[in-house]
């Protein structure tokens, strides 16, 4: 083929031969060339066999399923982990007409949800918390909140900093006379599920006014598109309160509150305290193939008065896939091996990487209950976790 | 290399006497060419089937919108588009009519403001000033049109917003707060803020156009008004009434991009859902926005068919507002055609 360019060229220039001539020659070439490379790029890569392994859902956990993806890929150099954050919903959705082969979402499935996607799993993969953050010019990080008061100021029935109620709580610090400017999420998200759902748990007029949800219909205040937003729009306005995800008040080392939990005390967030959440939740998890629309560390913490060291406003974010692996197309043995040995791994090795990202590393009462989890999944009634 | 013509006379004057397999191939396949070629039908058929397909792809997109909102539009009718409640978590009723006011008064404010200083702009680029500096000025324009749109809204974020606040809102309130355009609270964010982002991010589209319309404009205009006495605003007058059809074209280029831009504005509106916002400094909602916020968390069916009605509504807002713009267009050209005649 090479020597047929090289002379065709040699002919152009010397005997004047037909340009015409020349570019069907060259074309033919330029296509034997491309399926030279891809036949020798598919023949190097057989003997690998490499596994791809799909998954898409909340954005909450991607930077944490990222590093799992790299990590193990440098364990297991076969198998390639991909995972689209395109938030929970889209997660769930996917999962449900089983175009992924697992979803993450940062919400349980609801009853409905769960009769859409019979046989579903649910594996808690990480903890996430929500901080209370805020702008009041002279006042550092370390305000206390009750979650009465939070709800209070979210509904705008306390609308100054110096009411009654917060400087009952605060009585060391002098609070400003005021007005509060309320910042929410404005698009919707894991972090306002949690935090609505803690709001409606203590405060019956936001459970019958606004309710819980991705989104709702907000009593007051402004939104922020994302993170950033909520925390930009907080830093710009003074007097100003805001809820963003724990992790990036960490990384931007924004000021945040103490909330009081159902033991009395006031909790600060931290990777301990949501871990001590999530432990006191997790005595009454479910089994994995049961629903879990139910489960919310929130509402478990809500009453429990022993709960000491647990920062109220704390959830688990999921893995979803299915129980039987063989009802998703285009999967076979090899794959679902691949995704349950994932799994597996991810809940066990996989917790050491937590930390370093500010996510929290399950406490052993939920990687228990998560083994048995793993240990459920077959492929044509074939059990895929050995030992 | 010569262009493609060479298929034409050329190849017949240098075709040989088919010796080899491949100068067959090649005579064959210059031959079939030529048969398509012959009265350009290819081409035509070509340019028909790609035009056609403008009407495929709109008329999919209405089939698809409107299957997918099925569901709201059953549940809800018109009162989807009158109703002032956007409550996904309790009870989940959906009202748009909050949001397609917000979409068209910060699409009006940034008119307001950018299409001015766009016109501006298209005259000293095409009236007045020196060829290199409106080289450089145009550069520079286009150089606008290429910001991704949430690098505007960046932007607006963490520079536009704590500059107009502190510098210009705060000020502002003071003065004239007993106005209630101007009454406070100040968030910073909010609806002007918006239309300024989008007056920005219209200037490009809407300068380049106009530029271009003037630019349109026979010199001869310009000598006989120069020649009457008139001076150089007087001038500009003229010419701009003259390239009237193409400025409101570029108008209405820069009203679509203000309409359906989402990126930009939601990050600096304030995303806040009420009918009618207190002052200029209060925070807003547009469609786009709202479908860019909740479209990835909706989880529920009905949730979702209502985020693609929006999406639907903002389709036919679009349209009408291009058919009036149309209609305008015409309107002014028979008016033009119309004083010819006289």
């Amino acid at each position: 083929m090479y020597i047929d360019f090289s002379t065709s060229i040699y002919l152009k220039e010397g005997e004047k031969m037909n340009r015409k001539i020349l570019i069907p020659i060259v074309a033919i070439v330029a296509i034997a060339i491309i399926a030279m490379g891809v036949f020798a790029y598919q023949s190097l890569s057989t003997p690998t066999q490499t596994i791809t392994l799909n998954g898409a859902g909340a954005s909450f956990p991607f930077p944490l399923i990222d590093k799992w993806a790299a990590e193990y890929h440098k364990i297991k150099s076969n198998i390639q982990v991909n995972y689209q954050s395109i938030g929970s919903g889209g997660g769930i959705r996917q999962h449900t007409e089983k175009t992924v082969q697992f979803a993450a979402s940062d919400a349980p499935l609801t009853e409905q949800q769960f009769a859409n996607a019979t046989n579903s799993l649910h594996i808690p993969m990480t903890i996430g918390g929500v901080a209370i953050t805020y702008n009041v010019p002279g006042i550092p990080t370390g305000l206390k909140f009750s979650g009465e008061v939070l709800a209070e100021i979210f509904l705008g029935n306390i609308p100054k900093w110096n009411d009654p109620k917060l400087a009952e709580l605060n009585p060391s610090v002098t609070l400003p006379d005021q007005n509060i400017v309320v910042v929410h999420r404005s698009d919707g998200s894991g972090t306002t599920y949690i935090f609505t759902n803690y709001l409606s748990d203590i405060s019956t007029q936001w459970k019958t006014t606004v309710g819980k949800s991705t989104s709702v219909n907000w009593p007051v205040g402004i939104g922020g598109k994302g993170n950033e937003g909520v925390a930009g729009a907080v830093s710009q306005n003074p007097y100003s309160i805001g809820y963003v995800e724990f992790i990036y008040a960490k990384k931007n080392n924004l000021p945040w509150g103490f909330v009081k939990n159902s033991a009395g005390e006031y909790v600060e967030p931290s990777l301990d305290s949501f871990s001590k959440a999530a432990s006191f939740a997790a005595v009454t998890l479910p089994r994995g193939d049961q629903s879990w629309s139910a489960v919310s560390i929130v509402d478990s913490l809500v009453n429990n008065a022993q709960a000491t060291g647990a920062y109220p406003i704390t959830s688990f974010s999921y893995f979803l896939v299915y129980k039987e692996l063989n009802v998703l197309p285009n999967m076979n043995k090899d794959t679902a091996q691949a995704l349950v040995d994932f799994l597996w791994w991810t809940i066990h090795d996989g917790q050491n990487y937590s930390a370093d990202l500010v996510y929290v590393p399950l406490p052993q009462e939920v990687r228990t209950n998560n083994e048995a989890t793993v240990r459920m999944i077959s492929f044509n009634g074939e059990q895929l976790y050995k030992s | 290399m010569k262009p493609l013509e060479v298929e034409g006379k050329q190849s017949m004057k240098t075709t040989r006497k088919p010796s080899t397999f491949i100068d067959n191939f090649s005579v064959r396949i210059s031959k079939i060419l030529k048969k398509f070629s012959k009265g350009d039908n290819l081409f035509k058929l070509l340019t028909a089937v790609v035009a056609s397909s403008i009407f495929i792809i709109l008329g999919l997109m209405v089939y698809e919108l409107t299957i997918q909102s099925q569901l709201s539009i059953q549940r809800f009718g018109i009162e989807f588009f009158v109703g002032t409640k956007w409550d996904p978590a309790i009870s989940q009723v959906f009202g748009a009519l909050p949001l397609i006011l917000g979409t068209l008064a910060t699409s009006a404010i940034a008119l307001l403001i950018g299409v001015p200083v766009s016109l501006g702009i298209g005259l000293a680029l095409s009236e007045f000033s020196p060829k290199r500096f409106g080289f450089a000025v145009s550069f520079l324009v286009e150089l606008l049109a290429a910001i991704p749109s949430v690098i505007y809204g960046l932007w607006g974020i963490f520079t536009l917003i704590p500059f107009l606040r502190n510098n210009v809102y705060l000020p502002l309130e003071a003065m004239f707060g007993f106005i209630p355009l101007f009454s406070g609270p100040v968030y910073g964010g909010g609806v002007l803020t918006a239309g300024i982002v989008l007056a920005i991010m219209i200037i490009p589209t809407v300068s380049a156009v106009s530029r271009d319309a003037f630019s349109a404009v026979p010199d001869t205009q310009r000598e006989a008004m120069i020649s009457l006495g008139a001076t150089k605003w007087e001038t500009a007058k003229t010419v701009m009434s003259y390239a009237r059809t193409g400025v409101i074209g570029a108008i209405i280029l820069g009203l679509g991009r203000a309409v359906g831009e989402t990126m930009a504005v939601t990050m600096v509106i304030g995303n806040k859902f009420q009918l009618l916002p207190a002052s200029l400094f209060d925070a807003w909602y547009t469609m786009s926005a709202i479908i860019a916020n909740e479209f990835t968390e909706a989880t529920y069916d009905l949730y979702v068919s209502a985020l693609i009605e929006v999406g639907l509504a903002l389709f036919f807002i679009a349209l009408i507002i291009n058919i009036l713009a149309r209609l305008v267009v015409w309107r002014s050209l028979r008016l033009v055609r119309g004083i010819a005649r006289e």
